[in-house]
């Protein structure tokens, strides 16, 4: 029994820190998306967001100025998407692209001319990274046999932007619904010609949305690679911006479905890990590829059969243009 | 062919090409052609560089070499070589095997030697490594050093090549150990599980919490982040391809290292002294192609018998005293 509890344990806290970066993007991109702009980017700025981190942790030896110049670098492209799309009427997805390419070649083009490493920084020590907290009595509550468990590994034992990750849902879920911000964002995102002849600024609305979403995509770039791993390489992010961005659209654009998905998702690739090369009771060791294949085939079977129809704001990939 | 033209001069403009003086009269042009990535990698190019300078030293020969920035521009490189009359031309890494066939039988009188891959084609010398060998002998080391005799493997993508580091690996475990058991992880079956150094880390934490303690990871980028979870539980892992002990000095264990600047240095000596030869030239370790690495990083973690037993192993197989499987001779492992 103790022994399935520790296992239990150990695979959520697994799926609570593979699934950090993923609720970050997705709460980001949400934001984004319910004003009415796609944003294919994620992946290109947490991408960017995480060298930065790495860098100037780096050099600077100073894990928080890392943080803080990974939102300003995440910043920066989401105003350089919001000015190619809002001011200028670009087509969202192309601008997303376009930065996620962007993103790609740059990172490792500074990085080899920064550090010679072929596009690596250097591995950080950890005084330059946000380290796991442990929380007080966890050394008290060690030798309980659950509980010691539960709170050391599970409630505790992870870095600060794991618990960021998990605070900011309730906060997104509480800013779009309860308040005149965004309900007025949700409204820009349906018919934003409602909002402007109500005498707001469509524009204005959208470049806080994708502000906002560049400091959640910054967060989660900083925690890939001064958190959660000590340096940067290249492509690190491996595709995660575009799980996010599906874990939103599973959630039907709604903080909390979304949380569950990315959740979901984390959940998948936690067991994923620990069921490779373990013999299953019965059925005898698993094949890697079976176990692999799962969250892809999960996600087919959960979008065809239960998650039902997913509505998209309705002017999302619209450019606003005010009638003259 | 002015686009072509403005496309190589582009390329070149961005990328350090050689010195220029190439050494003509009776000499070999030699030149080397990088793989994706920074020259100083700490790894194979690094290799593959230290090689040529090594070679450059004792003949006086100047070479010229390549860096490309991505997979698209070896075709061009190669190209661009071929055309300058240099010979022989290496290729480092594995991504070089579409540019070295194709500018191959465009310059059949060229010789191009491959260095981790195959061209079969009369002017390629194709050099491969017995990484089974070198993954035998850290395999020893690993479970001497393992207290709990639980060992792991995190491979990157899951390829016959990766499955002939780990099959090796527990070759050499089951001599040292034979109760102690292999736990092994594949990262991914796409190119991307040679990049993801967090899934490299979940990969080694879920191996410590069963129980193991020493990691051996062969994954490119993703190693890294098992290198640094071991690091970070104040366990033991082992590098891979070149010398990673200094990663996290008195954390990593050893390292598999590759030679490919011995490949590089024979390429080059070869051709000088009339010897090169076309065909598959198989380095291990009786042709110190292969070895495990201790310096002054790891010196610490080597105890005395652990040493020992290495050595003796290593001594086992170079004498054909030890005969180490090769996944990729069948496709199966030896359980």
């Amino acid at each position: 029994m103790e022994e399935a509890i520790t296992f239990a344990v150990l695979i959520l806290s697994a799926t609570l820190r593979v699934a950090t970066p993923l609720i970050l993007c997705a709460m980001g991109g949400l934001f984004s998306e319910r004003s009415g702009l796609i944003d294919i980017g994620l992946e290109g700025k947490m991408l960017a967001a995480a060298f930065v981190a790495a860098a100037t942790a780096s050099v600077t030896g100073s894990a928080w100025l890392g943080l803080g110049a990974a939102i300003l670098v995440a910043e920066a492209l989401a105003l350089l998407h919001g000015f190619a799309c809002i001011t200028h009427r670009g087509n969202q997805v192309v601008s997303g692209v376009a930065i996620n390419i962007l993103v790609s070649g740059l990172t490792i083009v500074f990085g080899m001319a920064w550090f010679q490493r072929g596009g690596q920084t250097p591995a950080l020590p950890p005084e330059a990274r946000f380290m796991p907290i442990t929380l007080p009595g966890t050394q008290a509550l060690a030798d309980v046999p659950v509980l010691g468990r539960i709170w050391g590994d599970l409630i505790g034992g992870h870095n600060l932007f794991v618990y960021v990750a998990l605070l900011i849902v309730p906060i997104t879920w509480w800013v779009l619904t309860r308040t005149r911000f965004g309900l007025r964002l949700r409204a820009v995102g349906e018919v934003p010609l409602a909002v402007d002849a109500a005498g707001i600024s469509v524009a204005w609305l959208r470049y806080r949305a994708v502000l906002i979403c560049g400091l959640f995509t910054g967060i989660a770039g900083a925690y890939l690679s001064i958190a959660q791993n000590a340096a940067f390489s290249r492509d690190m992010t491996a595709g995660q911006g575009y799980i996010a961005l599906a874990a939103m659209i599973f959630g039907k654009w709604r903080p909390f479905p979304a949380l569950g998905a990315c959740l979901m998702f984390g959940l998948l690739d936690a067991v994923a890990i620990r069921l490779q090369g373990v013999r299953v009771p019965g059925i005898g060791e698993v094949p890697v590829q079976f176990i692999q294949v799962l969250p892809y085939v999960l996600t087919v079977i959960l979008l065809a059969g239960f998650i039902g129809r997913a509505v998209a704001p309705k002017a999302i990939g619209v450019p606003y243009e005010k009638e003259h | 062919m002015l686009q072509r033209r403005c496309a190589v001069t582009l390329g070149a403009a961005a990328i350090l090409v050689g010195t220029g003086f190439t050494a003509r009269a009776a000499d070999i042009t030699p030149a080397v052609v990088y793989s994706v990535g920074e020259k100083f990698d700490g790894s194979f190019n690094e290799a593959a560089y230290r090689g040529a300078e090594r070679f450059k030293t004792e003949s006086k020969i100047n070479y010229r070499d390549f860096v490309v920035t991505n997979e698209a521009q070896l075709e061009q490189a190669h190209r661009r070589f071929a055309q300058a009359g240099n010979d022989p031309i290496v290729g480092v890494g594995f991504l070089q095997t579409s540019a070295v066939t194709t500018v191959a039988k465009q310059y059949p009188k060229i010789r191009f030697t491959v260095i981790d891959t195959v061209v079969d084609l009369p002017n390629v010398r194709s050099v491969l490594f017995k990484e089974h060998e070198g993954s035998f002998l850290v395999g020893v080391a690993a479970a001497l050093a393992s207290k709990s005799g639980k060992v792991g493997f995190v491979g990157g993508m899951d390829i016959p090549l990766i499955r002939r580091f780990v099959c090796g690996y527990e070759q050499g475990v089951k001599y040292a150990k034979p109760g102690a058991s292999v736990i092994q992880n594949m990262t991914g079956n796409t190119p991307a599980a040679w990049t993801d150094p967090g899934r490299g880390a979940e990969l080694a934490k879920g191996q410590f919490e069963r129980g193991v303690d020493v990691i051996y990871a062969a994954a490119g980028t993703t190693g890294l982040g098992v290198l640094q979870a071991a690091k970070d539980r104040g366990k033991l892992s082992i590098g891979v391809d070149s010398n990673q002990n200094g990663t996290h000095p008195g954390s990593v264990l050893t390292s598999m290292i590759k030679r490919v600047d011995l490949a590089t240095y024979e390429t080059f000596a070869a051709a000088k002294a009339g010897t090169w030869s076309p065909g598959m030239r198989v380095l291990g370790l009786k042709e110190g192609g292969v070895d495990w690495a201790l310096d002054q990083n790891n010196a610490k973690l080597i105890t005395d018998e652990i040493k020992a037993k290495v050595e003796q192993a290593k001594a086992d197989i170079v004498s054909g005293k030890i005969k180490v499987h090769d996944y990729m001779s069948n496709n199966t492992c030896p359980q």
